[in-house]
């Protein structure tokens, strides 16, 4: 086991330092220029802030002095917001983007579980088709559609009562987090619900359930200690990589409940070409990433007997 | 109710959680909050940095604007009123400004002369690298010092005592009580500055402020507290005991939600948000928000468009208010006439009124014979496909749509349009790498000068490199004429000369539709310095 973990770390690495590499030459290769401003500047205010930034170096030059500083966990100072480090910009946002992606993740997954056993279950018949026209809703509406209707709800939900019964946006208490967190988890929920759905189904077929129900075992417990606990697998596999997309892609739920987290930066980095924040964003979510996918694995190893085997 | 509050009354473990679940609940919102005299508000970005001399973005203007005052600021009605300067005198060759004795920080430290001489001496020095060092030019050695010529020491500002700034001009600056308005001439104290170690203006407590608020509490990209200043001289300005920079967010649908919750004071409003706003009987208001929008013209030699029979045709071929009335739609802009808003002003009223632009004329029969010429003296049967370099905004990509079709219809031209995200289209600009771009240009200053030097040779905003010797002379005399009639037909003469050249072609001029909660009175949006203004407001419930 610690082979294993030791082997995937080192891959992990490799991954990072590749995401890094790439992610830098692909930054200088975008057509054009994070110094340029509305109002223009004379060239000695202009090589004042190459100089500041380490711009007028090679770009091969500059390359090695960024890997330098990554390894020493330095990214460097935001092009945009001249006084903050990136390391102090992710400190501060990526944890609300955080919890708000453990938030939506965990409702995406148990709501994931529990409507794809359901249409499993109840296969072909009335909750079956109305789940997945829902499910079908989740997947193809965008976002920012969802997030715009449900702030129009909690609007006309709060001038009904004639109180504040839900914050219309903003950042600070759990009231706060609920529905933005529902509508970041939406989409993946939905796609969890298909993925049960169809690994449920080919579960309830299978020798060792049709064994069971002979044996006499009752139903519930069928349902519990061998459908469920099969099933559920390919949905762990995918939760990983959808904790990772869910926390960095809160862009435009961040913009219309203005929570300050990390998505924003992630986005508006490329924008403004704020070639520190871009680099420090996508390490950090790469190696965020990689982490999960490898986190993943191991607790596969738990659940599943036979991947520790292996 | 206010000791309701205190930690006097703990409260159980179950209606914490209620409260943390209701927080702030109750049935009109927190837009204005009575009994703390207080109000909530939105702002537009997260400002990057509060350093008054680096700034260049409107959210953090508005912010400064609130949290410092200059030597001169603006009233309710967007005319120039004393501020730290108690009195001022502009000279041929200079000016001077005796600052008011109870100016003072917000540590109770009275606000000298030798503030703004450090802050000034600041902006022009090379190592700040301030974008806005271009805007004290007029100051003697300015230019010298900012190349790296001359030392910061030699610039034409000097602190004669704690209450007396001297000004040296490097040429007659009639306009300068109104250049002094501008953020970046804002005052900043050396001992605090040095304090800071290179973080000034990074977070609350990395300034110390002299305007009607300071800011007691910065969360990034999130919120922001500005208290009253208990320090600040002035019984006119910040009536308010506390404004809460609540949200943060650019998105127009939110901030109305926002509003229609009660939970901000004000909100703008577009186009297809009006029939609603209407429906609740909400009073609209319109304000010009002060930049003009053209198509601007690549005049570097070898382009198509550096062809002034060219450019009359394109010019003859399109009208700005069918741009505006029949494509964009939006009920607040207004079809732009001249390179000078409707809003500029002249010698004793509009300068529009004074100087009426050139009028013009959709001509199609005039168009397609300028667009001949053009062949004959450029020596081709086609001409090759123009590109049309655009942001990617929802209303520059309408408007270049609308131009791709309509010089299609009316000439025949291919146009191709390169939509660009900002920072891509100001690379694409400043290198010339196109034949129109779709810009516009925001005043930083309250004179016809602020547009009126857009197309001097010398200037590098000119990305389009329009380049003539009548210009500049017009632009000269405009710059250092002392006699304002004068200035002004040189405004005058600069409108005509745009026209007749097609230096460029005038789109628009932004204007926003806004709501504003009709309990809070004085609030100001504005076409020049900061978009929306507290400093004059105050909560005025009588009328409820």
């Amino acid at each position: 086991m610690m082979w294993f973990i030791g082997k995937r770390l080192v891959q992990g690495l490799i991954t990072v330092w590749f995401i890094a590499t790439a992610t830098f030459f692909a930054m200088h290769n975008v057509p054009g220029d994070p110094l340029l401003n509305d109002r223009a500047t004379t060239a000695i205010i202009r090589a004042n802030l190459e100089a500041k930034y380490g711009l007028d170096k090679p770009v091969t030059t500059q390359y090695f002095i960024y890997l330098n500083n990554i390894a020493h966990g330095d990214f460097g100072i935001s092009f945009a917001q001249e006084n903050r480090e990136v390391n102090d910009i992710i400190r501060e946002h990526f944890p609300v983007s955080a919890i708000l992606g453990i938030l939506a993740v965990v409702i995406a997954a148990v709501g994931g579980i529990l409507w794809g056993s359901l249409t499993a279950l109840y296969r072909n018949r009335l909750p079956d088709y109305i789940i997945m026209f829902l499910v079908i809703l989740g997947i193809s509406v965008p976002s920012f559609v969802i997030a715009a209707l449900s702030q129009l709800g909690i609007v006309t939900i709060n001038s009904l009562l004639g109180r504040t019964f839900l914050p219309v946006a903003g950042w600070g208490t759990i009231s706060h987090m609920l529905v933005p967190a529902l509508v970041l988890g939406l989409t993946t929920m939905a796609y969890l619900t298909r993925l049960m759905r169809s690994s449920m189904l080919e579960i309830v077929n299978s020798d060792f359930v049709r064994t069971a129900k002979s044996k006499g075992v009752p139903p519930a417990r069928i349902f519990a200690r061998h459908q469920l606990r099969n099933a559920v697998l390919p949905v762990i596999t995918v939760l990983g990589p959808s904790i990772a997309a869910i926390t960095t892609g809160g862009f435009v739920v961040e913009i219309v409940f203005a929570i300050p987290g990390l998505g924003r930066f992630f986005v508006e980095a490329v924008q403004q070409l704020d070639y520190t924040v871009i680099m420090g964003t996508t390490v950090f979510y790469g190696a965020f990433l990689v982490f999960m996918v490898i986190l993943v694995d191991v607790i596969y190893g738990f659940i599943d007997p036979r991947v520790r085997m292996n | 109710m206010r000791c309701m509050r205190s930690s006097a009354y703990p409260c159980s473990s179950t209606s914490c959680l209620w409260l943390l679940l209701n927080s702030g609940s109750n049935s009109t919102g927190q837009a204005i909050d009575v009994e703390d005299n207080a109000v909530t508000i939105t702002l537009r970005a997260e400002p990057p940095q509060l350093d008054q001399g680096r700034s260049t973005d409107a959210s953090s203007f508005v912010v400064l604007a609130h949290a410092f005052e200059g030597l001169i600021a603006y009233d309710e009605e967007a005319r120039l009123t004393p501020g730290v300067a108690e009195r001022w005198e502009i000279r041929e060759d200079g000016a001077t400004f005796w600052l008011r004795e109870d100016a003072k920080w917000s540590d109770g430290v009275p606000v000298t002369a030798y503030d703004f001489e450090f802050a000034w001496r600041r902006v022009v020095d090379p190592a700040t690298a301030s974008q806005y060092a271009f805007i004290f030019y007029s100051i003697k050695n300015a230019e010298a010092v900012n190349t790296g010529v001359l030392p910061k020491e030699m610039l034409g500002v000097r602190a004669v005592s704690d209450r007396q700034l001297e000004v040296e001009f490097e040429q007659p600056t009639p306009y300068f009580d109104k250049l002094v308005a501008f953020i970046t001439f804002l005052p900043v104290r050396e001992d605090f500055y040095n304090s800071t170690n290179g973080r000034y203006g990074a977070d609350a407590d990395e300034m110390i402020y002299n305007g009607p608020y300071m800011i007691t509490d910065w969360v990034h990209s999130a919120s922001m507290v500005w208290k009253k200043n208990p320090y600040y001289w002035s019984d006119k300005r910040g009536f308010l005991d506390e404004i809460r920079v609540a949200y943060i967010t650019s998105d127009t649908n939110a901030k109305l939600n926002l509003f229609k919750d009660g939970q901000i004071v004000e909100t703008e409003l577009l186009s297809p948000m009006l029939p609603g706003a209407m429906a609740e009987r909400w009073q609209i208001d319109r304000i010009m928000d002060g930049t003009v929008f053209f198509f601007e013209f690549n005049h570097r030699p070898g382009r198509v468009t550096d062809n002034l029979n060219f450019r009359k045709a394109l010019m003859y071929a399109h009208e700005s208010s069918e741009l505006v009335y029949k494509a964009l739609k939006e009920a607040s802009y207004l079809p732009a006439v001249s390179l000078f808003p409707a809003w500029i002003q002249g010698v004793n009223g509009p300068f529009r009124e004074e100087y009426p632009p050139p009028e013009h004329h959709m001509d199609l029969e005039k168009a397609r014979h300028h667009l001949e010429l053009a062949k004959q003296e450029l020596g081709v049967d086609e001409f090759p496909p123009i590109v049309m370099l655009s942001g990617d905004t929802p209303v520059s990509l309408v408007a270049s749509a609308y131009y791709q079709e309509l010089f299609r219809k009316r000439l025949g031209l291919e146009i191709r349009i390169d939509a660009q995200i900002f920072k891509q289209r100001l690379a694409k600009m400043t290198s010339g790498d196109f034949d129109i771009v779709l810009a516009g240009w925001g005043p930083d200053y309250d004179d016809a000068l602020t547009f009126g030097d857009f197309f001097a040779s010398w200037n590098l905003n000119n990305r389009g490199r329009y380049n003539s010797p009548e210009m500049d002379s017009y632009i000269r005399t405009a710059q250092s004429s002392l006699d304002p009639k004068e200035r002004m037909d040189a405004f005058g003469n600069i409108q005509q000369l745009v026209y007749d050249d097609v230096a460029m072609l005038p789109m628009y001029e932004r204007g926003w539709s806004f709501v504003v909660d009709p309990r809070l009175k004085g609030f100001r949006r504005r076409s020049v310095g900061p978009e929306v203004d507290y400093n004059y407001a105050y909560i005025d419930v009588s009328s409820d």
